[in-house]
Order: C-alpha cells, then sequence, then structure tokens
C-alpha cells in the first residue's frame, strides 16, 4: 500500500539520519531583465521569518562601457549610512580598500555594453540576521567575472548603520541599465 | 514559500579515480552547487578542475585570488581545457587531510547566456582562494566533470555533493 511505503520511506530517512525534507532554504523572489532593460532591482516586502537572506544573481550592464558596478541599497535608505571593504583580484595583483560614510553597498561589478557577448558576472550576497532590531546589518559577498583573458574576483563586505529589519533591497546598474537576461534571485535561510 | 536547496546526487570514491562526472544533470533548477572534499595524487599545486558538458576544447577562462598564509596573488588562464574550481589536498600533506571547494554555477540552464562559475577552495595545509570561470557557451550544462591538476587521479574518499536551487 502507498501509505506503507510512504511510511517506511520516512522511518528510513530518519534512521539515517538525514532530514525527511530539505526546508531550511526557501526561493522568496526572483527578478529577470527583460529586452527593455532596467536600471534597478528591487525586492520588497521580504517577509522576517528567515533567519537571513541569500540574493544570486547573473549580471550584465548595458551602459556603453566595458563594465559596470552593482551598489546595493537598505530599505530605500539613500544616506551616507553605508560602509564597505572590498579584496579583490585582477588576474595579476591584488587590491584591498575600504570606504565609510557611503550612500551603498558595493555589490561588486559586471560587463557591459562593450564587454564580449554574452558575458555576465556571478555574484552570491549574505545579508545576516537581516531581520534583528538591535543590530547593525553586515553583507559579505562572492562576485565575479571572467572574459577570457580579463576580469576580477571580488570579496566584498558591507555594513548598513540601521537597526531596523531589512525589509527591501535594492540593487542599482550605476552608470545605466541591466541588460536583458540579468536575473537576481532572493532566498531565506531558516535559523 | 517554495524550499529548495535539493540535493541531486553524491559520489563517493570507493577507489581512486582519473574523473568524476555527475551527467544527466535536470535542467529544472537555477543554480547548481557543488561541493567537493577532495584529495589528489599531486604533491605540487593541488587544485581541481571541471570541464562543463565534457567540453575540453581550449576556450574556457578563470581568474583567482589565492592567499597562501604569505602572501596574497591573483592570476589568471585563458583559452584553458578547463576551468579551476578549487583545491584538492596534495600528497605532501598528511594522510586523511582532504580540501574543501563550494562551487556555483550560475543560471547553468540557460540557453542564452556564456556560463559563470564562482568558488571558493579552501586547503588549510596550503592556501584558500576565490575563483570565477567562465564556460564560452550557451548550451545548458548537463554534465560536469572533475578532475585533477595535471589529470592526476583523485583519491579514495573524496566525496562529491552536487545540490540544485531553484529560483521562485
Amino acid at each position: 500500500m502507498w501509505w506503507a511505503q510512504l511510511l517506511n520511506n520516512v522511518v528510513a530517512l530518519l534512521d539515517s539520519g538525514v532530514p525527511a525534507s530539505t526546508t531550511a532554504y526557501e526561493s522568496i523572489a526572483t527578478v529577470t531583465v527583460g529586452a527593455g532593460g532596467s536600471s534597478s532591482i528591487a525586492f520588497t516586502s521580504i517577509p522576517s521569518t528567515y533567519k537571513h537572506l541569500q540574493v544570486r544573481w547573473l549580471a550584465r550592464g548595458a551602459a556603453s562601457a566595458g563594465s559596470d558596478v552593482i551598489s546595493l541599497a537598505v530599505n530605500g535608505d539613500s544616506g551616507a549610512n553605508y560602509s564597505f571593504h572590498r579584496l579583490y583580484g585582477d588576474g595579476s595583483s591584488v587590491t584591498a580598500n575600504g570606504y565609510a560614510s557611503q550612500t551603498y553597498i558595493i555589490g561588486g561589478d559586471m560587463p557591459a555594453a562593450t564587454a564580449g557577448a554574452n558575458m555576465f558576472a556571478g555574484g552570491v550576497m549574505d545579508i545576516l540576521d537581516y531581520a534583528n532590531t538591535s543590530k547593525y546589518k553586515t553583507t559579505r559577498l562572492l562576485d565575479g567575472r571572467d572574459q577570457n583573458g580579463s576580469g576580477f574576483i571580488w570579496f566584498n563586505s558591507g555594513l548598513w548603520q540601521n537597526t531596523n529589519a531589512v525589509t527591501s533591497l535594492t540593487f542599482t546598474a550605476q552608470n545605466g541599465n541591466y541588460a536583458q537576461y540579468t536575473q537576481f534571485a532572493l532566498y531565506g535561510v531558516k535559523g | 514559500m517554495a524550499s529548495t536547496y535539493t540535493p541531486i546526487a553524491t559520489q563517493t570514491l570507493a577507489s581512486d579515480a582519473a574523473s568524476v562526472t555527475f551527467s544527466s544533470i535536470p535542467s529544472t533548477y537555477t543554480d547548481l552547487v557543488l561541493i567537493a572534499n577532495t584529495r589528489i595524487n599531486q604533491s605540487g599545486s593541488s587544485e581541481i578542475y571541471c570541464a562543463p558538458n565534457g567540453v575540453t576544447t581550449a576556450n574556457k577562462g578563470f581568474t583567482y585570488l589565492l592567499g597562501n598564509g604569505t602572501s596574497a596573488s591573483s592570476g589568471r588562464a585563458s583559452n584553458d581545457s578547463y576551468i579551476r574550481i578549487g583545491n584538492g589536498a596534495g600528497t605532501s600533506t598528511a594522510s586523511g587531510t582532504f580540501a574543501t571547494s563550494v562551487v556555483n554555477f550560475m543560471n547553468y540552464a540557460n540557453t542564452t547566456t556564456y556560463k559563470t562559475i564562482l568558488s571558493r577552495g579552501s586547503d588549510a595545509t596550503n592556501a584558500v582562494e576565490a575563483i570565477v570561470g567562465l564556460f564560452p557557451s550557451t548550451s545548458a550544462i548537463s554534465s560536469i566533470t572533475i578532475v585533477g591538476n595535471g589529470l592526476v587521479n583523485i583519491l579514495t574518499g573524496s566525496t562529491f555533493t552536487l545540490y540544485g536551487i531553484k529560483a521562485a
């Protein structure tokens, strides 16, 4: 009988120490840029029911340049309430720097219109303990683009000096639009 | 909300192997994450590499950022046959030492963009690194072959788990 088989499967999973289902990581929302492009990508009304957030992207800029920069604003805050540090490699040298009192958290960079066709940057950003109302919010990022002869790989950390729960995230292409097929996906990680 | 980050397949080497391949990867996820815990038969540089879809044409690139306990460096390969994706502990390390790599295949199933691969490699006895790789193909990735530096064997006990993440 189907229910006996199901019960046996559940018992087997519990006996093996493997959870019967993986429910700690959930997809919240996804934005894919259409043919007209978009200057920013926003996730709003983010529920406070998770412990951490993760944003994963594949991004390209439409500005008439070889690359463009991704910036993050939290809860629509455009004040100088952010800081960030970067450690990155360009294929020959390593650079580390930091910036205080910024109006955004830097989100790495991405190829733009004059870069080779079909090349996109990848990024994975974690926003830690985002719903806590007694802490400033910290982000960490791994971002990179390789263009078969050029490119960058980035480690970034960011700080938003505000104790409010994070309810919206806006990723802006600083010098133009995001190109078609750019995709940002927001996930929640349970505690 | 839909739960995701789903295990697709796991391989544990019961004997040394020249390569490890995940094949027939479903196209139903948005990203893939490969977690590898590896040791390879190489006393020197002990990185691991991949060939998406088994393609070993010399058209791939990667850029890395590496710290070895003394200094930080960055390097690159272009028109390479494989993409570097992390570290495997080499035979100069104590027996039982394995290195960990976490590899993100971003939007791997789309058929309009080249594929970008983001990795973190952690070999506690030698180095830590971050890598971005380019697979210049608009084909969906349906298989991943992992090899050791210099195509040496990957050693017994190495484990590889492939996960799928599906966006809403």
